[in-house]
C-alpha cells in the first residue's frame, strides 16, 4: 500500500542519505550541529577508522515472544533508517548489531552493551521489529567509557503495542553519537523513553514517521547533567500520513557548572497529513548557578486540517511555592528539592511500565540527588 | 499556661512588591491558648492570610518587628520546615500541586520529618486510611499525586487529612471553607472538631464568612482591618458582623 507523499524542503531536517561521503564532515556552522561541543570529536567524522561493536552482556528477557539474531558489521540497516548525519551513516556502515523481532508478546527483552575499551571507538546498529500485532518491551543500556557510534532502526508493525527504553548511564570520558528512527504503522503504538544521565556528550537524534495511517508515537526524555556533561537530544517527528498522534514529553535536571542539555522538537505536518495531532513538550530544572540549558520546538505545518498541534517549554528553578507548600509540613528544604525532582521525572519514569527498571532508575536520580545533602 | 500558647506580639510584616516593600500587618496582638478556637475575620485586603502565612514562615513576607511564641520558642527567625516542628500547621487556601509526588509518600515524608522517626509502617497505613474515610475520600486517593487535578473539595478535604495525621500543636485554616459545598464543609468542620476535641490544641480559623463559625465554634473572635485587630469578642460578635459586616471599622479606618 503507498499512500501520497509530498516532498518538503526544509532547513530543519537535512536529507537523510546512507552514502558517507554525502554527509560532510561537520564544521559546527550547520543549523544541526551548532549547539554541539565538536572539539575533540573528530574521530566521530573519520570513516577510516575500524570500529568494533560493544558486545552484549547477559541476555535477560521475560515472556517468549521473540527471536533476536546478530547483525555483521554493515547487515544493519534495514531501511527504515537513513543517517542524517555523518555519525550516523559511519554507524550504519560500520557498525555490528543485533535484529531483535517482537512476534507475539515479550514482557521485556534487555540488551546490556558492554563498556568496551575506553578510547577505543565502536559502532552499533540494532535494529528493532515488531511484528503486526505484537506486544513488547525492548531496554537498551549503555555503561563505561566509550567512544561510541550507536543506531537504532525500528520497525512497528500494524497494530503492534512496542516500547523501547534506551538508557544512557556512562562513566565520565564516554561520549555517544546516534540516530533513533521508527516507522509506526497502521494502528500501532510506538513508546520511545530516553533516559541520559552519565557521559560526557550525549547526542541523540531521534527520527519518528508513519507507514499508514492511525500510527500514535510517545517520546518521553528524561536527562540529568552534571558539571561539564552536554546531553543533546534532538527529535523530529515527520506527520507524512493522516490521522497519526504524537506525543513528546522530554525532562531535564542541571547541576554545576557548565551542565548543559539541548532539547531541539522539530514536528512536520505535510500536506498529507489531515486529521493528525501532536503536543510536544520540554521542561528543564536548573538546580544551580552555571547550568544552561536550551530548548527549540518548531512546527511546520502544510495544512490545516488537523485536530490540534502545540508545543511548550520552559526552563527554571524551583518553584517556591512547591517547596513552601512541603516545608511547611515539616519537610526540611533538601527533603522538599528531592521529592520536587523525582516527582518531576517519576511523571515519565512510570510510563516504563517495567518497575524493576523504574526503581533502577529512581536509585540512580538519588545518586544524582545526593550532592543536595548537605544542604 | 500562657508560655504553652501561640502568642502574637506587636507583628509588622512587609510584602515584597516589585515597587518595594509594602507594610502589610501593622502591630498584630493575639494570643490563643491550648484547647481555644480563635476566629479572625474581615474583609477582602484587611491582612488575614498575610498574617496566615507570616506565621508559616512564606519567603515573600518579611517580619519587620514582633515576636511569635509558640510553646515558648521563638519562631520568627526559624525555617519554614522548623516552625512546623516547633507545633504550627497552615491549611492554606490554595494548596499547591506537587506533580509525581503521591499522597501517601507525602504524608509518611511529612510524619517522619516531624516526629524524626519513620512511623510504624503498618500503623501508620491504618491511620492514613482511617483519616481518609473521615474527609470521605477512598483509599485510593492516597496513590494520587499531591493535590493534581483534585477539585477545591478535595483539595481543602486533604489539608485536614493532613492536620489529623501530623496533629500540631497550632493549626491555623486559612479560608478553609472557600470553595467548599455544604456538604464538604460539614466533613471539613467535623475534621476540625475532632482535632480541637483533643483539648490540648489551638486552632485560629481565618475566614470572610459567618458560615463555617455555625459547624465550629469559636472561644474567641477577632475583628482584622488594616493589619490589626479591631474589635474582639465572643462568639456574638460573630453573629453581630452578619448583621453590620464591617464598614463600620472600614470607614472608620480610611
Amino acid at each position: 500500500m503507498t499512500l501520497p507523499e509530498t516532498t518538503v524542503i526544509s532547513h530543519l531536517h537535512p536529507r537523510g542519505s546512507l552514502d558517507v561521503a554525502d554527509h560532510p564532515v561537520p564544521t559546527g556552522k550547520e543549523e544541526v550541529w551548532r549547539f554541539t561541543p565538536l572539539a575533540g570529536l573528530a574521530d566521530f567524522f573519520d570513516d577510516t577508522l575500524g570500529r568494533s561493536a560493544l558486545g552484549e552482556g547477559p541476555y535477560p528477557a521475560r515472556g517468549q515472544g521473540y527471536t533476536s539474531e546478530v547483525l555483521a558489521p554493515g547487515q544493519g540497516p534495514h531501511g527504515g533508517l537513513t543517517p542524517v548525519d555523518r555519525a550516523a551513516a559511519i554507524a550504519a556502515r560500520d557498525g555490528a548489531g543485533r535484529h531483535i523481532i517482537i512476534d507475539g508478546v515479550a514482557e521485556w527483552v534487555r540488551v546490556g552493551l558492554e563498556p568496551g575499551q575506553p578510547g577505543v571507538p565502536t559502532a552499533n546498529h540494532l535494529v528493532i521489529e515488531a511484528r503486526p500485532g505484537a506486544d513488547g518491551t525492548v531496554i537498551i543500556t549503555h555503561h563505561g567509557r566509550a567512544r561510541h557510534l550507536g543506531n537504532v532502526e525500528i520497525n512497528v508493525g500494524a497494530g503492534a503495542y512496542l516500547t523501547v527504553v534506551s538508557i544512557q548511564n556512562w562513566d565520565r570520558g564516554a561520549v555517544h553519537l546516534g540516530q533513533h528512527e521508527a516507522v509506526v504503522g497502521k494502528d500501532a503504538t510506538f513508546r520511545h523513553v530516553v533516559v541520559t544521565l552519565g557521559g560526557d556528550l550525549v547526542r541523540l537524534q531521534t527520527n519518528v514517521s508513519y507507514a499508514s495511517t492511525g500510527g500514535r508515537a510517545e517520546l518521553y526524555g528524561v536527562y540529568f547533567a552534571d558539571a561539564g556533561q552536554h546531553f543533546e537530544h534532538r527529535l523530529f517527528v515527520d506527520h507524512n500520513r493522516p490521522k497519526g498522534t504524537s506525543l513528546v514529553d522530554y525532562r531535564g535536571a542541571l547541576q554545576g557548572e557548565h551542565a548543559r542539555s539541548v532539547w531541539v522538537g522539530d514536528v512536520l505536518i505535510r500536506p498529507e497529513a489531515r486529521g493528525i495531532e501532536t503536543y510536544e513538550s520540554n521542561k528543564n530544572l536548573i538546580l544551580t548557578d552555571g547550568a544552561r540549558a536550551d530548548a527549540v520546538p518548531n512546527l511546520e505545518i502544510e495544512t490545516g486540517e488537523i485536530i490540534g498541534a502545540g508545543h511548550s517549554a520552559s526552563t527554571g528553578r524551583f518553584d517556591d511555592e512547591q517547596l513552601f507548600y512541603l516545608q511547611s509540613r515539616g519537610i526540611p528544604g533538601s527533603e522538599a528539592r528531592r521529592l520536587v525532582v523525582r516527582g518531576f521525572f517519576a511523571t515519565i519514569l512510570t510510563k516504563i511500565g517495567v518497575p524493576e527498571v523504574e526503581e533502577l532508575l529512581m536509585g540512580l536520580i538519588d545518586t544524582e540527588l545526593a550532592f543536595d545533602k548537605e544542604n | 499556661m500562657t508560655n504553652r500558647s501561640l502568642a502574637i506580639r506587636d507583628l509588622h510584616v512587609d510584602v515584597a512588591t516589585e515597587t518595594g516593600p509594602k507594610p502589610i500587618l501593622k502591630g498584630v496582638n493575639l494570643t490563643v491558648n491550648p484547647g481555644e478556637v480563635h476566629a479572625i475575620m474581615g474583609p477582602n485586603g484587611s491582612g488575614k492570610s498575610t498574617l496566615a502565612y507570616s506565621l508559616a514562615g512564606h519567603p515573600k513576607y518579611t517580619i519587620t518587628s514582633g515576636s511569635v511564641t509558640l510553646d515558648g520558642t521563638e519562631l520568627t527567625g526559624l525555617s519554614v520546615d522548623a516552625r512546623a516542628k516547633a507545633g504550627l500547621f497552615l491549611a492554606m487556601q490554595y494548596p499547591v500541586e506537587v506533580p509525581g509526588v503521591s499522597v501517601s509518600n507525602f504524608l509518611r515524608t511529612a510524619k517522619t520529618a516531624i516526629d524524626g522517626a519513620a512511623p510504624p509502617l503498618r500503623a501508620w497505613v491504618k491511620k492514613v486510611n482511617e483519616a481518609l474515610a473521615g474527609m470521605q475520600l477512598d483509599d485510593e486517593f492516597a496513590a494520587r499525586s499531591v493535590n493534581e487535578g483534585f477539585s477545591g473539595g478535595e483539595k481543602k478535604r486533604n489539608e485536614i487529612v493532613q492536620l489529623e495525621l501530623l496533629n500540631p500543636r497550632y493549626a491555623i485554616l486559612d479560608e478553609t471553607d472557600s470553595g467548599l459545598d455544604i456538604d464538604a464543609l460539614r466533613i471539613v468542620s467535623e475534621g476540625v472538631n475532632r482535632y480541637a476535641a483533643q483539648g490540648d490544641r489551638g486552632v485560629l480559623l481565618i475566614t470572610h464568612y459567618t458560615r463555617i463559625l455555625r459547624y465550629i465554634r469559636p472561644d474567641f473572635v477577632h475583628v482584622f482591618v488594616d493589619g490589626h485587630i479591631v474589635e474582639e469578642g465572643g462568639p456574638e460578635l460573630a453573629e453581630s458582623l452578619e448583621e453590620t459586616g464591617y464598614e463600620r471599622w472600614v470607614r472608620a479606618d480610611n
